[in-house]
């Protein structure tokens, strides 16, 4: 059991759902494949997605769906 | 009431732009901001700064009851919502009205009709305003085939409630339409809230050209047309003042056509109405009208010399209109380039981040209107125009002349903007020719991807 805290790459506002009224992406205890989308970061009226980069179980979130987050800011723990 | 005390509802360049007017006219400012946008320069300007909410535009920007608190508590007699935003917003003139406040703009009446599609192209032909041939009204999956036969294919299936490019769609013929209506429209519901459809005939091959009028509520006058194809994904990048090519007929009938709407529809404050113009036929058809000031106004007012956006002040604050059209003569070519935070050399990917240097263009016709100062780091939670750089000349020629030394000038350092785009295209012979229309840039940016680093012409 290795956790990892995955920074985010990019500023902006954080989402865990594909659009409001949908379900997350993801949610804590699910597994995480490499590619997976974790969620989306909408940087001046872009979204750009947060795709995984390690395979693992998602063990927490820093950020709460729609908040700001900042380039470097720890997003999520992943059990490796 | 003459205005004393002005609350600024928007952000960025355009905030600046309104205090400046407003401190012209000896009226003191308050500036709203959100959490994100504490430091911005609109901010240091103003005369006093309220904090109304969190980085998200919806909790700061587009929450109307703490703009409206913001503007009671500060004392303030009057609201200028700037462009996107609340600007167009009718709930929010009525909440402003009713809070005995004036709104710097039309009535809520007028800004929901025009926000309408179908409402604002009734209105228009009711004025004599031709407009693209189509659908009148809302269409549903049962009757969108036989309308769009009647207009012609291929039509553009666009949303009511949308705007700024969003929800349109286009289909080549009734399979495509077919297959598109229900997803459009379900799409419609979900970013409107409001799946509400109509159709027009789709243009191929036309410039964008726009009015741009000022009214009293009694009386209308236009300033002249603005020259807007060069788009990408439906935004503007680069606006003209006076249209290049068009004939003196047809500016004459553009121009007669948007006094007759605004004058119908008793128009008071800035507004602007949108055509498509074929230059093939020299037909012009209303596309829609924008009740508010717009990012490319600075054009116009180089060229006739009057400030839109202290006119829109002194009318809100109930003077009559200062100008009447004789007194509008254009004078010479002014161009605007749209100054963005994004990469041109990767898809335009946005670029937020701190400008760790800073070097703006000067001299005799040149005007850069921005919110950047070195030092200032661009927030990733807003559109990202930072600035504009507007130029005049007596000629088109003069005009692109200076715009080329003007970009030579400018610095932007610490992030990547739009600028190279724009020294790319002022070098373009079939710019400086001004043989463009609306679709024209995106096949251009297709043929030809600008590199990281500028290189000579290869296209032909």
């Amino acid at each position: 059991m290795t956790v990892t805290t995955v920074a985010c790459p990019l500023p902006g506002t954080f989402y865990r759902r594909p659009a409001p009224g949908q379900a997350p992406f993801k949610e804590i205890g699910d597994a995480v494949a490499v590619g997976d989308t974790i969620g989306l970061i909408e940087v001046m009226k872009t979204f750009m997605p947060i795709e995984a980069e390690t395979a693992g179980t998602l063990q927490a979130f820093h950020v709460d769906d729609e908040e700001p987050v900042m380039a470097g800011q720890p997003l999520y723990d992943i059990d490796v | 009431m003459a205005i004393r005390k002005l609350l600024v509802a928007n952000r960025g360049e355009i905030a600046v732009r309104i205090i400046r007017a407003a401190r012209k006219l000896g009226i003191a400012t308050v500036q709203v901001h959100s959490r994100a946008d504490a430091d911005m320069l609109a901010v240091r300007l103003a005369d006093e700064a309220v904090d109304i909410g969190p980085p998200s535009a919806a909790k700061s920007y587009l929450n109307v009851a703490a703009i409206v608190e913001a503007a009671k508590a500060s004392g303030a007699d009057a609201i200028h919502p700037g462009y996107g935003f609340l600007s167009e917003n009718a709930d929010f003139a009525e909440a402003v009205a009713a809070a005995n406040l004036v709104f710097v703009g039309p009535t809520p009446d007028t800004i929901r009709t025009m926000g309408d599609k179908a409402a604002a192209r009734a209105a228009a032909r009711a004025a004599g305003v031709p407009v693209v041939p189509g659908s009148d009204g809302i269409v549903t999956v049962e009757t969108a085939p036989a309308i769009a036969a009647g207009i012609g294919f291929p039509v553009m299936v666009k949303a009511a409630a949308g705007g700024g490019g969003r929800g349109i769609r286009i289909a080549r013929d009734a399979d495509e339409l077919a297959a598109l209506l229900p997803q459009a429209s379900a799409e419609a519901q979900a970013a409107f809230g409001d799946g509400s459809l109509y159709l027009e005939r789709f243009i191929g091959r036309a410039r964008h050209v726009e009015v741009q009028v000022l009214g009293d509520g009694r009386s209308a006058i236009h300033l002249g047309e603005r020259e807007c194809s060069l788009q990408r994904r439906r935004q503007k990048v680069w606006e003209e003042a006076p249209a290049p090519g068009l004939p003196d007929e047809a500016r004459a009938a553009l121009c007669s056509s948007a006094v007759r709407l605004a004058e119908a529809c008793r128009y008071s404050g800035a507004g602007t109405l949108e055509y498509l113009y074929d230059d093939a036929t020299g037909e012009f058809f209303f596309i829609e009208m924008n009740t508010r000031i717009q990012v490319e106004h600075p054009v116009t007012e180089m060229v006739t010399g009057v400030d839109l956006v202290e006119e829109m002040i002194r009318i809100a604050g109930g003077e009559p209109l200062r100008h009447r059209q004789a007194d509008i003569v254009t004078r010479g070519h002014a161009v605007e380039v749209r100054i963005n935070a994004e990469d041109p050399t990767r898809d335009f990917r946005p670029a937020p981040g701190t400008v760790t240097a800073l070097a703006l263009p000067g001299g005799f016709g040149v005007r850069f209107d921005t919110m950047l100062y070195p030092g200032y780091t661009v927030p990733p939670f807003y559109d990202s125009l930072l600035g504009k750089l507007i130029v005049w000349d007596g000629t088109r020629e003069g005009a692109l002349a200076r715009l080329r030394a003007a970009l030579g000038e400018l610095g932007v350092d610490g992030i990547a903007t739009t600028a190279g785009l724009h020294a790319a295209l002022v070098r373009d012979p079939d710019v400086a020719a001004g043989r463009f229309h609306t679709r024209w840039l995106e096949d251009w940016l297709e043929r030809r991807p600008l590199a990281p680093v500028p290189q000579k012409e290869t296209a032909p």
